[in-house]
């Protein structure tokens, strides 16, 4: 089998070069505007420092993936036309798109270009990810969180492309692509604009006893004196459904695939990816090197226990849906 | 299909009620309510689709026979081959009726036909929409997070009838995970159908006792029922041809007599809202991301 492939987020610069050094086979980014999924204050790349990337990763053998994974705007769409320009002047080694009408301008205006299928694009059946493989010659998707292992090792005998799936950090419990929760409380979603549950949209509200996460002005999630307070993402946050409060949605985890990598590989995934393109450099380069310390062995047949102390939210994991009693 | 002339459509009904209601619902749908288009198909769960089975035929015979024009939803999340079944067996009648995708498996089977895009499919600018028309998509029902500019610059752009929706809760979210399961500590594969006990969806509070969300098995939709009344001459005006009325508890009937009302410039918009409300009682309203702002934001149009 196949050594599992290991892509990394890149924030910035300095965590692409913390990822590349701890061992990352890939980075991924995205431009300083709404044309990625992480959008936020302080992150991403201009043109000059994703050139200054390519030639640092590729100097070190290590590939690079631009993400231009929203949706563009009707009547105006120059930003996400420019980003996918760049890309291919740029020569990233592959485009991470979601947008139908993107994939199509792709594969019309750079048909050398290698393109992948953002999870954004939530295609989540073999028919849908070989419809894009057909249509717009994607040749990777990146699997929605939705699928368990025995779903993936069927769907990867379905189809001809490579796929990518989620190994650790942040997971969303929504089909992702699919999801305007942030935008109903605060105007500002995923697929228009790159973000979920922004910060300009959140306060923290000190109650004496407790402490408040609210967003939009809604409440969130309270915590008490000895709690410690999580960000106020929409989908982890605590409601009540007719009935006691609790995490209805999902409970403030992170993904950690970390224990069942010989069954990712024994069910044809190609690559592992990390979501983090918020987090810092010492986070990016704890989880890098951890996780090529276990693909390395996964590849050997063995299994590791990795020392993610710290960096996991909530200090809780999961591994979502690719257990079946998640859902 | 005429693009030109503005229509009054039910969407699938997207709530889990007794087979016998759904077909008593239909029943009067058909021989009462003055809309022009009804989707029907189960579009959140596959689970549920067993039971609206044995029923499917009387109901779609009944619509036609109401002179309604049937359009089969397919299933908005397709993950499994009990996933991929339901939607197959959608395609299979596309030869008959206009089949409305859902998922991109959907607009990949019919894709050559001519063949309805749902609001769960991603059409956000006017590349994408080019794309769907080229495939054989004659309506497209759009996302309802999308800002008037964009669903002007989409209009002006079409050549398929395009829809928003202007009534009812709206479809936020869709998950691999059962919310209605969850909140009754059941397991999704043992869910005892426990959806079936509300409506309208599971009313989510915050910590605060606030309204906030609604669930429905896999689905999340807004608590608020989304309320366009006061701008569909707008939305006529910028080129919208399909009004879509997502089915409630509350009597459809008056609804869809309300909204035709309106769509025919019968009822001003203050009037429309006043008899809306009293139509929806428990309803709290919203129209904010038609504003471009929060969705659940309730402007004077």
């Amino acid at each position: 089998m196949k050594k599992l492939e290991l892509v990394c987020p890149a924030g910035t610069p300095a965590a692409l070069r913390a990822a590349v050094d701890a061992g990352a086979d890939a980075v991924y980014m995205g431009f300083r505007d709404e044309t990625n999924a992480r959008n936020f204050p302080g992150l991403n790349f201009s043109r000059e420092e994703l050139a200054e990337g390519l030639d640092y990763a590729h100097a070190r053998g290590a590939m690079v993936f631009l993400a231009v994974n929203t949706y563009a705007r009707a009547g105006d769409d120059a930003a996400w036309r420019a980003a996918i320009r760049s890309a291919s002047e740029l020569k990233v080694d592959a485009l991470i798109l979601a947008d139908v009408g993107l994939l199509d301008h792709a594969r019309e205006t750079c048909p050398g270009l290698r393109l992948h299928l953002s999870v954004q694009a939530s295609a989540s059946n073999a028919e849908a990810i070989n419809f894009h493989a057909r249509r717009f010659g994607v040749q990777r998707v990146v699997l929605p969180r939705v699928l368990t292992v025995a779903d993936i090792a069927r769907l990867n005998k379905e189809i001809d492309i490579e796929t990518e799936v989620f190994a650790f950090g942040g997971m969303c419990p929504m089909a992702e692509g699919r999801c305007t929760l942030s935008s109903y409380v605060t105007g500002k979603s995923p697929n228009r604009n790159g973000v979920c549950s922004p910060a300009s949209h959140v306060d923290y509200v000190d109650e004496g006893a407790s402490l408040a996460s609210r967003l939009g002005g809604f409440t969130i999630n309270r915590f008490g004196a000895g709690e410690q307070a999580g960000y106020p993402t929409l989908c982890k946050g605590r409601f009540s459904a007719g009935s006691e409060a609790g995490y209805l949605f999902e409970e403030p985890t992170s993904l950690d695939t970390s224990a069942i990598l010989p069954e990712l590989m024994a069910a044809g995934v190609t690559a592992l990816k990390i979501e983090g393109r918020q987090r810092s450099k010492a986070y990016v380069k704890q989880v890098v090197s951890e996780f090529r310390r276990a693909i390395d062995a996964a590849a050997e047949g063995n299994r590791v226990a990795l020392d993610m102390k710290g960096l996991s939210e909530g200090q809780q994991n999961t591994t979502g849906a690719y257990a079946k009693k998640w859902m | 299909m005429d693009v030109t002339k503005p229509d009054l459509s039910l969407g699938a009904l997207l709530f889990n009620w007794p087979a016998a209601e759904v077909r008593d619902f239909y029943f009067r749908i058909a021989d009462e309510a003055d809309v022009d288009v009804v989707y029907f198909g189960e579009a959140v769960c596959a689970k549920r689709r067993p039971f609206i089975a044995p029923y499917f035929e009387e109901i779609i015979t009944r619509l036609q026979a109401g002179g309604k024009r049937v359009i089969l939803s397919s299933l908005q999340l397709v993950m499994d081959r009990k996933d991929m079944a339901a939607v197959a067996d959608m395609v299979a009648m596309a030869d008959d009726f206009l089949v409305e995708a859902n998922d991109m498996a959907a607009c990949s089977l019919l894709g050559g036909r001519t063949f309805a895009i749902g609001p769960s499919v991603n059409v956000y600018n006017e590349a994408t929409l080019r794309f769907f028309e080229k495939e054989g998509a004659v309506r497209v029902s759009l996302n309802a997070e999308l800002p008037e500019a964009s669903l002007r610059a989409l209009a002006a752009a079409a050549t398929a009838h395009l829809e928003v929706q202007v009534f009812g809760r709206i479809p936020l979210a869709i998950s691999a995970r059962c919310f209605h399961a969850r909140a009754h500590r059941l397991a999704k594969s043992g869910c005892q159908y426990v959806c079936e006990q509300d409506r309208d969806g599971l009313t989510v509070d915050t910590l605060d006792g606030q309204p906030f969300l609604a669930i429905n098995g896999l689905q999340t939709l807004s608590h608020r029922y989304l309320n366009l009344l006061g701008e569909m001459p707008k939305l006529q005006e910028i080129g919208i041809r399909g009004f879509r009325l997502s089915p409630h508890t509350a009597d459809m009937v008056q609804v869809a007599d309300l909204y035709r009302g309106r769509l025919d410039g019968r009822i001003g918009g203050q009037e429309a809202n006043a008899r809306l409300a009293a139509l929806v009682p428990a309803a709290a309203f919203a129209n904010g991301f038609f504003h471009d702002v929060a969705g659940l934001a309730e402007i004077s149009a």
